[in-house]
């Protein structure tokens, strides 16, 4: 096929993808929420359900005025929305939904997929200190302070996965998961990372990844009660939108990328290798819909941390059980 | 810190399940202007005005905390009821407003009116678009009189 053909469906694809699965996931939490407070939400919009709810939000956002502050660093301003949203499409093109489904298939698929999603904080950082705004600088300083330290528990957890599947492609992982264990009663068994011996690797993933995010509990950096919106207060219409899309596309990246590295990614057990390529989409869709209902769950249950009980969970509670998590991790390696 | 994530995570998981089983049950939501909220008989909707019992002794207007009472009345003189009797004068009440834009429903004017001309309804669908029309005059107050219910028996 045409290289360039080829590389326009890709991208189509991706972005269709990730503002499909954000205005799902922003409708599901609503909902979800909505129902977790004995409420029932939107309800009226689109005729049935409140469908259309996160549309209309949509539409109202873009009609709305776009502001700058008049000391703002305006360039900075103006782009920082889209470094946000580009890391969230970014991490979409490595992930593999299917042997061949795959956006680029690298050879350093794990390396690329941290280093887009860590991109999101320079945006963070970018939009706190180009809008000359007390609550948007703290917010954002706060922001970059949560990400450096849970960045270190994410990529530690990710590293024992690494040895364990000896690849940092994301398919060789995938493929690494469904290899055969072992052979029970003439079938052969195989079993995702988080049965065989990650499970302390996924807990430590998925709390870092909702810090990452920088969702409830870990929303400090736009702590409302005491920031007003943090890093967003001086932000409103499309560029709000940006915003606000590119996190829920980031929650459905980190979990996509969760699903694939501890929980098989788009191989399901008794798949036959043939349907691998139309079955696996929906198996991991399925994978990444439970990973976000749990986000979801979270927000609305748990309280926001403090921000020194933020820091000491990161570097006392999770950067030496991850340690510990590698260390154990790299010695069954070794010895079996 | 240790100690605090010792203790935290039974309530932690406690807490989640409360959520799911709180989103697993049916929302008790009324759904508003489909089906309607029957209030307590008691209610505090709206207060009422009986005029022909009010003599404009202000003492609601005064008691109000937040000033929303607005009346206005003029004194007429009233022949003596015996020939040679003393001259009386009589309060004739002109204006009763309540501007419910500002009224905080604490029913204190309810409870100060010595002469009953005062009543809670439990109405309360008289939302407006512009906050000036939430003045209701005399007119209106007596409107509302209709809907009041029937006041509990008195103990023996």
């Amino acid at each position: 096929m045409n290289a360039w053909l080829e590389l326009g469906i890709t991208l189509v694809v991706i972005l269709v993808v990730v503002l499909v699965s954000a205005l799902v996931t922003i409708y599901v939490e609503l909902k979800a929420g909505s129902h977790m407070q004995a409420r029932i939400g939107p309800y009226y919009a689109g005729g049935r359900w409140g469908w259309a709810q996160p549309l209309a939000d949509g539409a109202k956002f873009l009609q709305k005025e776009d502001l700058a502050p008049a000391k703002a660093d305006g360039p900075v301003y103006r782009l920082a929305p889209y470094v946000v949203m580009m890391s969230a499409i970014g991490m979409f093109a490595v992930i593999p939904a299917g042997p061949d489904l795959v956006g680029v298939d690298l050879a350093l698929g794990v390396y690329f997929v941290l280093a887009i999603s860590a991109l999101a904080t320079l945006g963070v950082l970018m939009a706190g200190w180009s809008s000359a705004n007390k609550y948007s600088l703290i917010g954002g300083l706060r922001a970059a302070a949560q990400l450096i330290a849970y960045e270190i528990p994410l990529i530690l957890a990710v590293v024992a996965v690494v040895i364990q599947a000896e690849t940092m492609s994301l398919n060789g992982i995938v493929e690494a998961q469904m290899a055969t264990l072992f052979t029970l009663g003439g079938m052969d068994i195989a079993l995702p990372f988080i049965l065989t011996g990650q499970i302390v690797g996924f807990g430590i993933f998925v709390v870092a990844a909702v810090a990452e995010l920088s969702r409830i509990p870990f929303d400090m950096p736009i702590a409302e009660s005491e920031l007003t919106m943090g890093y967003l207060t001086e932000y409103s219409g499309i560029r709000f939108t940006m915003f606000f899309l590119g996190e829920y596309a980031s929650i459905v990246g980190f979990s996509a990328v969760a699903a694939t590295l501890f929980l098989g990614g788009y191989g399901a057990p008794f798949l036959p290798e043939s349907l691998a390529n139309i079955a696996g989409p929906f198996v991991l869709l399925a994978k990444v819909a439970v990973l976000v209902f749990v986000i979801i769950w979270i927000r609305f249950t748990w309280p926001r941390l403090r921000e020194d009980q933020l820091q000491s969970l990161a570097w006392r509670w999770l950067i030496p059980i991850a340690l510990v998590n590698v260390g154990v991790v790299a010695t069954f390696k070794v010895v079996f | 810190m240790s100690r605090g994530i010792k203790f935290a995570i039974p309530g932690l998981l406690k807490g989640m399940g409360l959520t799911l089983r709180t989103m697993l049950k049916k929302a008790p939501v009324t759904m508003y202007p489909d089906v309607k909220e029957i209030p307590v008989p008691r209610a505090r909707g709206v207060i009422s005005l009986d005029a022909e019992a009010c003599t404009a002794c202000m003492l609601c207007a005064r008691e109000c905390p937040d000033w929303c009472i607005y009346i206005e009345g003029h004194k007429v003189e009233k022949a003596p009821s015996k020939p040679g009797g003393r001259v009386r004068t009589e309060n004739i009440l002109d204006r009763f407003d309540i501007d419910y834009g500002l009224c905080m429903y604490c029913g204190i004017c309810v409870d100060v009116c010595p002469f009953d001309a005062l009543f809670w309804s439990p109405e309360y669908e008289y939302s407006e678009m512009k906050i000036a029309d939430l003045l209701h005059d005399q007119e209106r107050l007596g409107e509302w009189l209709t809907t009041v219910p029937e006041p509990p028996a008195l103990e023996s």
